[in-house]
């Protein structure tokens, strides 16, 4: 397995937590060996923003995605700017209501923001597309992720963003 | 972990308790992780107001016993040249951390280069030996900088951690060992009291390793230390006599000891006739190469330089005999290639970028190519 | 007849590194005199000599380090503060005294000096003003007056020197004053002074160097620069900083004394663990 994923959206999303977890989730309880690039400096202030995730059960050397196998889109400018990076066949995940996708594109989507909403807190959107990511591609626990999640933030929020990986991972 | 924080925990890891540093991207998320992490251990952690002041405020910490560091980028180890050769003169350990980025000048401040390793080497004026190692993951800032600070207390004198931007940035998984299993070099301490007529001499070598104990600040010994060429005392001596012995001693106090500074990581070297020489973030371009090519049956290996100066060049003459041919991969116009082809007396075969993105597996895979005839 | 007289021993032979002496400084220099106020002051101190550290820069100021029989480090030209920083940061324990020259303190290593005074680091500096680089053989400094003849400088200095104390305060220093080498008894007290009270302190001391500046400006020798001194020193009471400046040739006063004594925040790493 060798799989190269890329995470975007725009600034303030968490795009880069989203990363974090998954990457977390992977290395430390996933058995699998993980890199997490992003971009530094100007590319990475305004607008867009990603984090670029490869996973591998073998060690990896070179660092950076090249061509997703999965593409993880939060917003149009991302889904717009990195669809065509992607290979043609990658598995794509988006926000339902944030992108519209290109015609012929096979998609996966949540309204991730809208649920997050519900929750009352739209800050977690990330953490319930983590959800749904681990859900759609199957080679993470689940267990793997909850743990990523209880490490990675401070104790106060845990329990919140655990109720928005279950809502992603639970989604329909 | 970030390679940066990597690196921080590493030197915290090691026992420094003593950052001066000044922003300078990619470096800085090390210092902001010393800002976090030194008022929890009790440690210092210092803004100074350009490089200038930070080494020399780490060299002054060092003289008062502290394990100290400092991180930055290459237009700030231009400015820390200055007192790295005071660093070297007055024997005081500590490690600087170049995180390097495109160069010359302002460069590409958030991109990666690899530029830095002549000026690591050469960069102060005068004739000195140094030490630098160059991780090739988070996890190797972290075991690296561990390293650097026994090798600065062993060898009692600086130690350069050469990173680049890949490594500072990238995320990857790092195992930190509980700290008693961590190695620790403490420095040469002087195993007398203060001599009760007459100076304690800090510059006296062991004649075993050439290497003086370090008495420190405030406890009673009395030395003087100078960058100006000194006696055993540490006396100023203004004589080409002294001059020559002194800075013979400190290179050969280094030179000597290639070995037990050296670190390298071959794969794959034991059949190869092609030989491909990397370090740091294009080293792991180099072994997906080399892997791709050893698979089509092309007999490569790989040398990693993890350390890079001194330079190994008894390994590579001894690889130069039974080789027919060095590639060298690295993010600069062949800086290293000349190292190499300095030892093996032969030209090397280049792969070269001058910065900015790293070299990818697929250009190092054709050089293999091309030289095995394919 | 005349008779030399030999001393065998001196009360500041347990300070001075005697096996180091003749030292280098030329005949009617003031940084002797400055070096003597400090040896004794270190003596007075009450404080433990083996607490004291000495840190230079470069020059023939900075050449003191090398003279005095404590912990000293003759560091790189301009260098000398952040270093002390560094030593005084991990070891706090220590009191450290930077000595060395004008050009040294406010011309390469002028950055250092106001942030140094401004962050308040718990060093005392002693800065030995003779209005040029002495060690290289008479060169302009930021401290040489407007109009004087330099090296560097042969048609007279086309500027404005630094007032130092000025400086220094304005720069935040809770300490500042200024003494000559005429003044050594004024001297060595404030030096103590500066040993008791926290924070950074400034000492400017005016002294001479005949071979390096004098000559070149109409002042014979050191002793006339002590003349002109005497003449001319007057201790400043409320006067104001901006007037602080010097011209060694204009017939006007030099003020001398502490200037400023505010109590500010030191500075101290942060820290969680106490
Ligand atoms: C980086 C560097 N530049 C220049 C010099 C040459 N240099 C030595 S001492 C000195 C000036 C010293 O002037 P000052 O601090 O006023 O000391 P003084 O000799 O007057 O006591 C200079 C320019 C040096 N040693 N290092
Ligand atoms: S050159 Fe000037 S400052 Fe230097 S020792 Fe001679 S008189 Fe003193
Ligand atoms: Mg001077």
């Amino acid at each position: 397995m060798y799989t190269e994923i890329r995470l975007a959206g725009f600034g303030g999303q968490g795009i880069g937590l989203a990363g974090v977890l998954l990457g977390r989730a992977a290395a430390l309880y996933g058995g699998l060996e993980a890199v997490m690039t992003q971009a530094y400096g100007p590319e990475a202030r305004g607008g867009a923003s990603s984090a670029n995730l490869v996973l591998a059960d073998e060690p990896i050397d070179y660092p950076f995605v090249q061509q997703p196998d999965i593409l993880v889109a939060m917003s149009q400018e991302a889904y717009t700017k990195f669809r065509p990076t992607a290979k043609p066949e990658a598995l794509v995940l988006i926000d339902t209501e944030l992108v519209t996708p290109f015609a012929e594109d096979v998609v996966q989507a949540i309204p991730a923001t809208r649920l997050a909403e519900g929750m009352g807190r739209r800050i977690v959107a990330n953490v319930i597309m983590v959800g749904f990511f681990t859900r759609q591609t199957g080679f993470l626990a689940r267990e793997a992720v909850e743990q990523a999640v209880r490490e990675s933030l401070r104790p106060k929020l845990v329990p919140l963003n655990l109720k928005a990986l279950a809502i992603g991972y639970e989604y329909e | 972990m970030h390679g940066d924080e990597a690196c921080a925990e590493g030197a915290i890891a090691a026992g420094c308790r003593f950052f001066a540093g000044y922003p300078i991207t990619p470096s800085t998320e090390i210092a902001e992780r010393f800002a976090q992490r030194m008022p929890e251990l009790g440690g210092v952690f210092i803004q100074m107001e350009d490089e200038l002041a930070s080494i020399a405020a780490v060299l002054g910490a060092s003289a008062a016993g502290a394990r100290a560091m400092t991180a930055t980028s290459g237009p700030g180890l231009s400015l820390m040249l200055e007192n790295l050769g005071l660093g070297v003169m007055l024997e005081l350990p500590c490690v600087i951390v170049d995180i390097q980025r495109g160069a010359p000048s302002t460069g590409l401040p958030t991109m990666v280069g690899q530029a830095d390793v002549m000026q690591a080497r050469w960069g102060s004026h005068g004739n000195y030996s140094i030490i630098a190692y160059a991780p090739w993951s988070p996890q190797e800032a972290f075991d690296l900088t561990v390293l650097c600070f026994n090798m600065a207390d062993r060898f009692r004198t600086p130690v350069v951690l050469l990173g680049d931007e890949v490594i500072g940035h990238m995320m990857e998984r790092v195992v930190i060992p509980p700290a008693e299993q961590l190695p620790r070099w403490e420095r040469k301490r002087p195993t007398t009291p203060p001599p009760t007529a007459g100076p304690y001499r800090a510059f006296e070598p062991d004649p075993d390793d050439l290497v003086p104990p370090l008495p420190h600040a405030g406890e009673g010994y009395r030395v003087h230390f100078t960058g100006l060429t000194h006696d055993e005392r540490g006396y100023p001596d203004m004589s080409g006599e002294a001059h020559h012995v002194l800075v013979t001693r400190l290179n050969e106090k280094i030179d000597r000891h290639v070995e037990e500074i050296t670190r390298l990581e071959d794969y794959g070297l034991e059949d190869a006739r092609i030989v491909v020489v990397s370090f740091g973030c294009t080293a792991r371009s180099a072994r997906r190469a080399v892997r791709e090519a050893r698979a089509r049956g092309i007999p490569v290996g790989l040398l990693r330089l993890v350390s890079l100066w001194p330079f190994p060049e008894a390994v590579l003459r001894e690889l130069a005999q039974r080789v027919d041919t060095f590639i060298v991969a690295e993010m600069n116009l062949g800086q290293v290639r000349l190292e190499v082809e300095r030892c093996s007396g032969r030209p090397a075969v280049g792969v070269h970028h001058a910065g900015g993105e790293m070299i990818h597996p697929e250009q190092i895979l054709q050089a293999i190519l091309r030289s095995a005839g394919r | 007849m005349t008779q030399a007289i030999v001393v065998d021993s001196h009360p500041l032979d347990q300070i001075l590194r005697a096996d180091r002496m003749p030292h280098i400084f030329c005949p009617g220099c003031g940084i002797g005199i400055a070096m003597r106020c400090y040896a004794q002051a270190l003596l007075e101190s009450g404080i433990p000599q083996q607490r004291h550290v000495v840190v230079s820069g470069i020059g023939c100021t900075g050449r003191v380090a090398g003279y005095i029989a404590i912990d000293s480090y003759h560091t790189t030209h301009g260098r000398a503060i952040p270093f002390a920083t560094g030593l005084k940061l991990a070891n706090p324990n220590l009191m450290v005294t930077v000595f060395s020259g004008d050009g040294d303190l406010a011309a390469i290593g002028g950055n250092h000096l106001i942030h140094a005074a401004r962050r308040n680091v718990d060093i005392k500096v002693i800065c030995v003003n003779n209005f040029n680089y002495g060690m290289t053989g008479g060169q302009c400094a930021p401290t040489t007056p407007l109009g004087a003849i330099a090296t560097t400088a042969p048609y007279g200095n086309p500027e404005q020197p630094f007032n130092l104390p000025y400086l220094l305060v304005a720069a935040g220093a809770g300490y500042v004053s200024r003494w000559t080498t005429l003044h050594v008894r004024q001297l060595k007290q404030d030096i103590l002074r500066c040993f008791a009270r926290p924070g950074f302190t400034f000492i400017e001391v005016l002294s001479a160097c005949p071979v390096g500046f004098g000559k070149s400006n109409s002042i014979a020798d050191g002793l006339e620069e002590l003349q002109l001194y005497r003449e001319r020193c007057v201790i400043a009471d409320g006067v104001p900083l901006e007037e602080m400046g010097i011209d060694l040739r204009e017939n006007r006063p030099i003020y001398i004394g502490n200037f400023i004594d505010r109590d500010l925040p030191v500075y101290h790493p942060v820290s969680l663990t106490t």
